[in-house]
C-alpha cells in the first residue's frame, strides 16, 4: 500500500514537473500590462507550429506591454477547458488557434459576456462572427490554388501525379487537396497515387517507393508538407530518378510550409516549388490589439495572411533567410 | 431410468483426448436424497466425468437421462447444465470475492437491467438462514472464511433450484470444524431430496457422510457400491486395482542418526520470525531426520517453513547450517545453502503451468547454476528423463505443459525439481494434498528413503495419520506459535490432538 | 492396399494437426496469403509484385528495388521493436505504449549530439556517431528502466505506467533540442536507413538481422527466455525458485529500451532530421500487434520470438500491399483494421485450439468413411 501511495506521489510529481515546464507565471503583473491568454496547438506538432509559437512568445512580452499566459493542447476539449480558466482569470484578450473547428460557441459566448475580446489566429472556428473581434488566418485552399496554378503554368507535356496527403480531415489537408483534385478533374491530369502519409516523411517514402516498385510512370510529386516531400525525394534518390530543376530532370517536386531547409533544397535546385504557410500572425494581432486599445474599430474582421509560393527558378538566398521557418 | 427415485443416469459415456481414453463405457446413476461419492485415483476419470456432466467437455458417445425428461438430455455448456438443475461447486471458489454475499448468489441471474437490492438481500438472508450458513447477505464475500464462501456457492446452487449438486473436492481447504458444518449442510440438502455427487480424497469423509460409492479406475467403471457393503480396505484396493497393500506397512523408521548432539544439526534457527505474523520460534533438524510441523489450518505451520526458506520477509532470528551462521533473506539464499521447499499451494506457488515438464524439473537447478549458464537441451532432457523415470511421472512427453498433468503427477514434477538440486534439507509442505492414495504412499515412502540416505526432511500434512507414519518428531503449532514438541512414543494421533487442543504449557 | 491408404491419410492429418498447433503457423499463413493476393494481383497490374531490379541511386551506387525489398526495408523498425515488446509482454503480461515517444527521445538525443548546438550538421564523424548512438542507448534504457521500475516495484499496470512517457515523451524529445528541429545534411548519415555504397541491400535489413541474431544468441546463452516465461506465467512460483521477478521485469523493459534506441537511430537517419509529433507515430500499436499476430498471449507467459518477428513483417507486407492496390486514403485504416482483426482472431490461442479439435474431428470422420468403404 505504502508503495502504491509512493508511486502515485511519484507520478503526480512527474506530471507536475512536466506541466511546470510549460507555464511561466509572470512574477508580479503591473496594472498597465494588457492581459492576454493564448491557446495554441502543441509547438512540437511541426516546424510551422514551433515557428508560430516562437513568434507569439517574442511578440507578447512585458517589454511590449503584455502579460501573456500560454496554454497548449492538440485536443479541443482541453483547449476549451483552458479557455474557461482564462475567462475566470479575466484576461483582456483571448487568442485562440483551435484544434478543432467545432464546439466553441458556448465558451466564446461566455468570453463575450465577460467582456473578453477573442482573436482567432491561424485557424478559424465554426461560430457566429460576432463572437470574436478578429481573425488572422491562413487560407489553405488559397495556398493549394497558388500551388496548383504554378503547376499549371509549368506546361508539362503530361501530368502524372503522386499526391501525398496530410492527416485526413485536417484543415491543411482539405484545403491543399481540394485545389489539386479540382485541377485533376478540370485539366484531365492523371492521379497515379493519392494516399495519406500523415505528415510523415517515412510514410511518404514508403508510398513513393511502392509506386516505383510497381513500375508506374509519374512526373509530379505534390506533397502537402515539406517532410513528406523530403521522404518522397529520398525514395526518388534511392531509385536514381532525377528531380528538381536540373536539365532533363524527370520529376517535379512540390512541398508546403517553407521550412528553411526546404527553401534551401529549392535554392539548390533539388525541389521545384514550396508553398508558404505563414506562421507569423503575431505582428498582425499586435496591431489589432493596439487599435482596439486606442478605441479604434477594425476595418476588416478577417485578415488573410499573405502567403507566397516559391519557385526554384526564382528563389534567392534573401527569400530563404526571410521566409524560412 | 431404473426407478422413480433415480434423478440422473449416465449411460455408456465415452470420452477421449488425443492419446488418452479418459472415459470408456462408464455408467453412473444418482438418486434423490442421496450423497454419492465418486472415487478414484488421479487419472481415473472423475473430473472428466464431472466435466461431461456439466457440459465443459462434449462426450464422444453415450447418453444422459434426467428425471422429468423423456429423452436423453443434451448438455453442451455449463449454462445448459445449470438450466437442467445440475450445479457444481469447485474446490477453488469461483465466486467474486469483492462482491457481497447476496450479489454472489444472484450474479448473472437477475432478469433485466434493474436489481431490487433490498429484495435480493432479503431473499439471500432467507436462504442463508434456512441453510444455517453463518453469513449476512450484505457482507463482502472475501470477509467470510473459505468454508463459508464454499457454503455460499452451495447456497447459490441450491437457490437455482438444483436437483443434482456436484461438490468437487470441497473439503480440501477446510479444517475439521468447517468440514462438519459443510456436512451438516449436505445432510440438510439430502433431506430435501437433492442428489449430491461428492468428489473427495478423504476416505474418512466418505464413510461419514455418503450413501453410495462409485469407483472409477483408468477411465473405466469398477463398480457402484452401497457404503455399508464396502469396507475401507476394499475401497482402497478397488481404487488401486490391486489387493490391499496396507499403507501402514510403512513404518516409522528409527532415526538413522540419533542423539542430541547439536553438531549434527543440519539446520538450526533461533527466534525466527517473518512479517506474516508468526511468533518467533526455535527450530532444529538433524541429518537423516524426518520431522514435521503440525497444527490446524492457519496455525502457522506453513508460515514457519516459509520463514526458514526466506519465502516471506524474515524480521528476526538467526539461522545456522551445519553449525555455521548463515543469512537467508530470499529463497535463492536458502537454495544456495542446500535447502529445498515444496510449497503448500501447488498451483499458485509450485508449478509454472504453461512450461513443459522438462523446464519445470530443471528450473531450480538452472537458477542455482546461474543466468548465464543455461543447460544444453540434451542435458535438460537427460535430467527430465531421469526423474520422470525415477519418480514414475505419468506424462505424455517431457514437452507436455505441466498444467495438463494430473495433480499427483504435477506434485511429483515439483518434487523432482527439488530432488534434482540434491538438497541437504528438504521441506515438504502438504506434498500429498489433493493427490491420489497411490501417489501419496509413494511420496511417503520416498521421504523415508531420502531420510535413510541422510537427507533432513520436514514434512507437513493436514492428515495426522500421515504425519504419525512419517515423522519421528513433531513441532505442534497453534495460533501462529509453537505450543509443543512431540517425539518418540508421543508421536501419535491422541497426543497431537490433545497438544493442539490445549493445555498450554506456558 | 486400403490399409496403407488409411495410414497415410492419418499421418497427413497428424502432420496438419501439428502444423496448426505450431505458433509460427498463423504469421506464416498470413504471409503466404498476402503473397498469394499479390500473385493474383499481378494479373491486373503492369508489373509483378515479386520483381526485384537492380537500379543505381542518385549517388551512382547499385541498389536493389522491389516490393519485397521494401517490405524488408521498412519492416525493420517494427521487427526490432517486436523483439523487446515480446519480452515485455511475456514478463509483465502488459505492453509498453511509450515506444513511439521514446523513439522520439532517442532520435532527439542522436541529433543533439550529431548536430550540436547549431541544429545542422554537414558532416558526421564515426566517433560522433558512436557517441550519439551510445548516448541514445543509455537514455532509452533509462526510459525503459523507469517504466520497468513503475511496473515491477510499484506494481502499476504496464499500460498505465508507460502512459506517462507516452504522454510526456515527445515533449521531452523536443526539450532535448530546445524545441528546434535539427537536421543532418551529410550523406553518410543516411547510410543507416539507406544503402552503404556498394551494397545493394538496404541497411535497415542488416540492422534488423543483426538485432535478431543478437537476441537469438542471448536467448541461447542465457536463461532470459526461461526466466521471462516463468515470471510471466507464475510470478509467485518463480520467486520460490530463486528467480527475482522484479529484476527480470525491469530487464525486459531495458532490453526494449535498447531496441527503441536502434529504431530511433534508423528513424532519424531515414528523415535526416526529426519532427517530434510525427516520428514513429503509433508504432507502439503496430509493435503490440506484431506480438499478437505471432500468436503470443498478450497476458504474458510463453512466447515465441520468431513468430513475433514474422508478425512484424506481416504488418509491413500488409501496408505495402494496400499501397500497391491504391486503397483510398480515407479507407486505409479501415482495411488495415479488418485484416488485423481477422488475423488476431485466428491467431488467438483459443481459436487455434478449436481449429485443432475441428481438424481432428474432420480427419476422424474421414477415417471412418474410409473404413466403411
Amino acid at each position: 500500500m505504502k508503495k502504491r501511495i509512493f508511486a502515485l506521489a511519484l507520478v503526480a510529481s512527474m506530471i507536475l514537473a512536466v506541466t511546470a515546464c510549460g507555464k511561466k507565471e509572470p512574477a508580479d503583473a503591473g496594472s498597465d500590462l494588457i492581459k492576454v491568454g493564448i491557446i495554441n496547438n502543441d509547438p512540437n506538432e511541426s516546424g510551422y507550429r514551433t515557428a508560430n509559437d516562437k513568434s507569439m512568445k517574442e511578440q507578447f512580452t512585458k517589454a511590449n506591454g503584455y502579460e501573456a499566459t500560454f496554454k497548449y493542447s492538440l485536443k479541443n476539449d482541453e483547449q476549451i477547458a483552458y479557455a474557461q480558466k482564462m475567462i475566470q482569470d479575466e484576461v483582456d484578450y483571448l487568442l485562440l488557434s483551435a484544434a478543432d473547428t467545432s464546439g466553441w460557441d458556448s465558451v466564446l459566448k461566455d468570453a463575450k459576456d465577460a467582456g473578453i475580446k477573442v482573436i482567432l489566429f491561424d485557424r478559424t472556428v465554426d461560430a457566429s462572427e460576432d463572437l470574436y473581434v478578429a481573425s488572422v488566418v491562413s487560407d489553405m485552399a488559397k495556398e493549394g490554388k497558388t500551388a496548383v496554378d504554378w503547376l499549371k503554368g509549368q506546361k508539362l507535356s503530361e501530368y502524372k501525379i503522386i499526391h501525398l496527403q496530410g492527416v485526413m480531415g485536417s484543415a491543411a489537408q482539405i484545403g491543399r487537396s481540394g485545389a489539386l483534385n479540382d485541377a485533376v478533374t478540370s485539366e484531365g491530369w492523371t492521379m497515379v497515387q493519392q494516399q495519406t502519409a500523415e505528415w510523415s516523411s517515412d510514410k511518404a517514402q514508403e508510398i513513393v517507393q511502392a509506386v516505383i516498385d510497381a513500375g508506374t510512370d509519374f512526373n509530379v510529386i505534390y506533397a502537402e508538407n515539406d517532410d513528406m516531400a523530403k521522404g518522397a525525394v529520398a525514395a526518388l534518390d534511392k531509385a536514381g530518378i532525377t528531380h528538381g530543376t536540373a536539365e532533363g530532370a524527370k520529376v517535379v517536386v512540390m512541398g508546403f510550409d517553407c521550412n528553411k531547409w526546404a527553401l534551401e533544397e529549392l535554392l539548390a535546385g533539388n525541389w521545384n516549388y514550396d508553398g508558404q504557410c505563414n506562421p507569423f500572425q503575431a505582428g498582425d494581432i499586435h496591431k489589432i490589439i493596439q487599435k482596439l486599445e486606442k478605441g479604434e474599430t477594425i476595418a476588416e474582421k478577417t485578415i488573410i495572411l499573405d502567403e507566397k509560393g516559391f519557385d526554384a527558378a526564382t528563389i534567392t538566398q534573401a527569400d530563404v533567410d526571410k521566409y524560412g521557418i | 431410468m431404473k426407478d422413480d427415485r433415480t434423478i440422473l443416469e449416465m449411460k455408456n459415456i465415452h470420452k477421449s483426448f488425443p492419446g488418452v481414453r479418459a472415459l470408456q463405457a462408464v455408467d453412473f446413476s444418482l438418486c434423490e436424497g442421496e450423497i454419492h461419492a465418486l472415487m478414484g485415483e488421479n487419472g481415473a476419470g472423475k473430473s472428466t466425468l464431472i466435466k461431461v456432466l456439466t457440459g465443459v467437455y462434449e462426450k464422444d458417445e453415450g447418453q444422459i437421462f434426467l428425471k422429468g425428461h423423456e429423452k436423453a438430455v443434451v448438455i453442451r455448456s455449463p449454462q445448459d447444465a445449470q438450466k437442467l438443475g445440475i450445479s457444481t461447486v469447485y474446490q477453488e471458489i469461483t465466486l467474486c470475492p469483492n462482491l457481497s454475499v447476496a450479489e454472489n448468489m444472484y450474479i448473472g441471474r437477475t432478469k433485466g437491467a434493474t436489481v431490487g437490492w433490498s429484495k435480493m438481500n432479503k431473499d439471500a438472508d432467507k436462504i442463508l438462514e434456512s441453510l444455517d450458513i453463518p453469513a449476512k447477505a450484505t457482507q463482502q464475500l472475501a470477509s467470510c472464511s473459505i468454508a463459508v464462501q464454499q457454503m455460499v456457492a452451495i447456497a447459490r446452487a441450491v437457490d437455482m433450484d438444483c436437483k443434482v449438486l456436484i461438490l468437487d473436492e470441497p473439503t480440501s481447504s477446510l479444517d475439521e470444524q468447517e468440514v462438519q458444518k459443510l456436512f451438516k449442510l449436505m445432510r440438510d440438502l439430502k433431506s430435501r431430496g437433492v442428489g449430491i455427487i461428492f468428489v473427495t480424497h478423504f476416505l474418512d469423509q466418505v464413510y461419514e457422510v455418503c450413501d453410495k460409492i462409485t469407483v472409477l479406475r483408468d477411465g473405466q467403471l469398477v463398480g457402484e457400491f452401497e457404503i455399508k457393503d464396502l469396507p475401507r480396505v476394499q475401497l482402497v484396493a478397488k481404487m488401486l486395482g490391486k489387493e490391499f497393500d496396507d499403507t501402514s506397512e510403512i513404518k516409522n523408521t528409527e532415526l538413522v542418526y540419533g542423539g542430541d548432539d547439536a553438531s549434527q544439526c543440519v539446520f538450526e534457527a533461533k527466534d525466527l520470525a517473518s512479517n506474516v505474523g508468526i511468533k518467533p520460534f526455535d527450530f532444529y533438524i538433524k541429518k537423516g531426520e524426518v520431522n514435521g510441523f503440525t497444527g490446524l489450518l492457519g496455525s502457522g505451520r506453513s508460515e514457519s517453513v516459509r520463514a526458514i526458506f526466506g519465502a516471506d520477509k524474515v524480521i528476526s532470528g538467526t539461522v545456522k547450517k551445519n553449525g555455521k551462521n548463515i543469512k537467508i533473506s530470499k529463497p535463492l539464499d536458502a537454495m544456495k545453502n542446500g535447502i529445498a521447499y515444496l510449497p503448500e499451494d501447488r498451483k499458485r506457488d509450485g508449478i509454472i503451468g504453461d512450461l513443459s515438464v522438462r523446464d519445470n524439473i530443471i528450473l531450480a537447478l538452472q537458477v542455482l547454476k546461474g543466468f548465464f549458464r543455461p543447460f544444453s537441451k540434451a542435458q535438460a532432457n537427460k535430467f527430465a528423463d531421469e526423474y520422470i523415470k525415477l519418480l514414475d511421472i505419468k506424462t505424455a512427453s517431457k514437452d507436455t505443459p505441466i498444467k495438463s498433468l494430473s495433480g499427483g503427477n504435477q506434485q511429483k514434477v515439483i518434487l523432482a525439481r527439488w530432488l534434482l538440486t540434491h538438497p541437504e534439507y528438504l521441506i515438504l509442505d502438504e506434498p500429498t494434498r489433493g493427490i491420489d492414495i497411490g501417489t501419496k504412499t509413494e511420496i511417503q515412502k520416498l521421504v523415508l528413503k531420502l531420510a535413510s540416505e541422510g537427507m533432513a526432511v520436514t514434512f507437513i500434512s493436514s492428515e495426522t495419520d500421515e504425519m504419525v507414519r512419517t515423522c519421528s518428531r513433531l513441532v505442534v503449532m497453534r495460533d501462529r506459535k509453537v505450543v509443543g514438541e512431540l517425539s518418540g512414543e508421543d508421536v501419535n494421533q491422541n497426543m497431537i490432538m490433545s497438544t493442539i487442543a490445549g493445555g498450554d504449557k506456558e | 492396399m486400403t490399409d496403407v491408404k488409411v495410414k497415410k491419410e492419418f499421418s497427413i492429418g497428424a502432420f496438419m494437426g501439428s502444423i496448426l498447433r505450431h505458433q509460427i503457423f498463423i504469421p506464416a499463413a498470413a504471409l503466404v496469403i498476402l503473397l498469394l493476393i499479390n500473385l493474383v494481383g499481378d494479373f491486373f497490374k503492369d508489373s509483378s509484385f515479386f520483381t526485384i531490379s537492380l537500379l543505381h541511386n542518385s549517388a551512382g551506387n547499385p541498389v536493389l528495388s522491389g516490393n519485397l525489398i521494401s517490405v524488408l526495408d521498412f519492416g525493420s523498425e517494427l521487427a526490432i521493436l517486436a523483439i523487446g515488446m515480446t519480452l515485455v509482454t511475456a514478463a509483465t503480461g502488459g505492453q509498453d505504449i511509450s515506444v513511439g515517444a521514446t523513439i522520439a527521445i532517442a532520435g532527439s538525443v542522436v541529433l543533439r549530439i550529431v548536430c550540436g548546438a547549431d541544429g545542422v550538421a554537414y558532416s558526421v564523424s564515426p566517433g560522433t556517431l558512436i557517441l550519439a548512438f551510445g548516448a541514445a542507448c543509455v537514455v532509452a534504457m533509462i526510459c525503459g528502466a523507469f517504466n520497468g521500475v513503475l511496473v515491477a516495484i510499484f506494481r502499476i499496470q504496464p499500460m498505465i505506467a508507460t502512459l506517462i512517457l507516452f504522454t510526456a515523451g515527445r515533449s521531452i524529445a523536443s526539450w532535448i533540442n530546445g524545441g528546434a528541429l535539427p537536421r543532418v545534411n551529410a550523406e553518410s548519415f543516411t547510410y543507416f536507413a539507406g544503402f552503404i555504397p556498394g551494397i545493394p541491400i538496404p541497411t535497415p535489413f542488416f540492422v534488423a538481422v543483426g538485432c535478431i541474431i543478437i537476441i537469438a544468441i542471448v536467448l541461447k546463452v542465457t536463461n532470459l527466455g526461461l526466466y521471462t516465461q516463468a515470471v510471466g506465467i507464475n510470478e509467485s512460483s518463480s520467486k520460490l525458485n530463486g528467480i527475482n521477478p522484479v529484476s527480470i521485469k525491469i530487464l525486459s523493459f531495458v532490453i526494449l529500451g535498447l531496441c527503441v534506441a536502434v529504431c530511433g537511430l534508423l528513424k532519424v537517419s531515414r528523415a535526416s532530421g526529426i519532427t517530434y509529433s510525427v516520428i514513429a507515430k503509433d508504432i507502439e500499436m503496430d509493435a503490440i500487434l506484431a506480438v499478437a499476430l505471432g500468436g503470443n498471449a498478450l497476458s504474458g507467459g510463453k512466447f515465441n520470438m520468431t513468430a513475433s518477428i514474422m508478425g512484424a513483417y506481416v504488418i509491413q507486407m500488409l501496408t505495402t500491399t494496400l499501397y500497391r492496390f491504391e486503397v483510398e486514403p480515407d479507407a486505409l485504416p479501415a482495411y488495415k483494421a479488418i485484416v488485423v482483426i481477422v488475423l488476431v482472431v485466428i491467431s488467438a490461442p483459443t481459436v487455434r485450439e478449436k481449429a485443432k479439435s475441428l481438424w481432428t474431428k474432420m480427419t476422424k470422420g474421414q477415417k471412418k468413411v474410409k473404413e466403411v468403404a
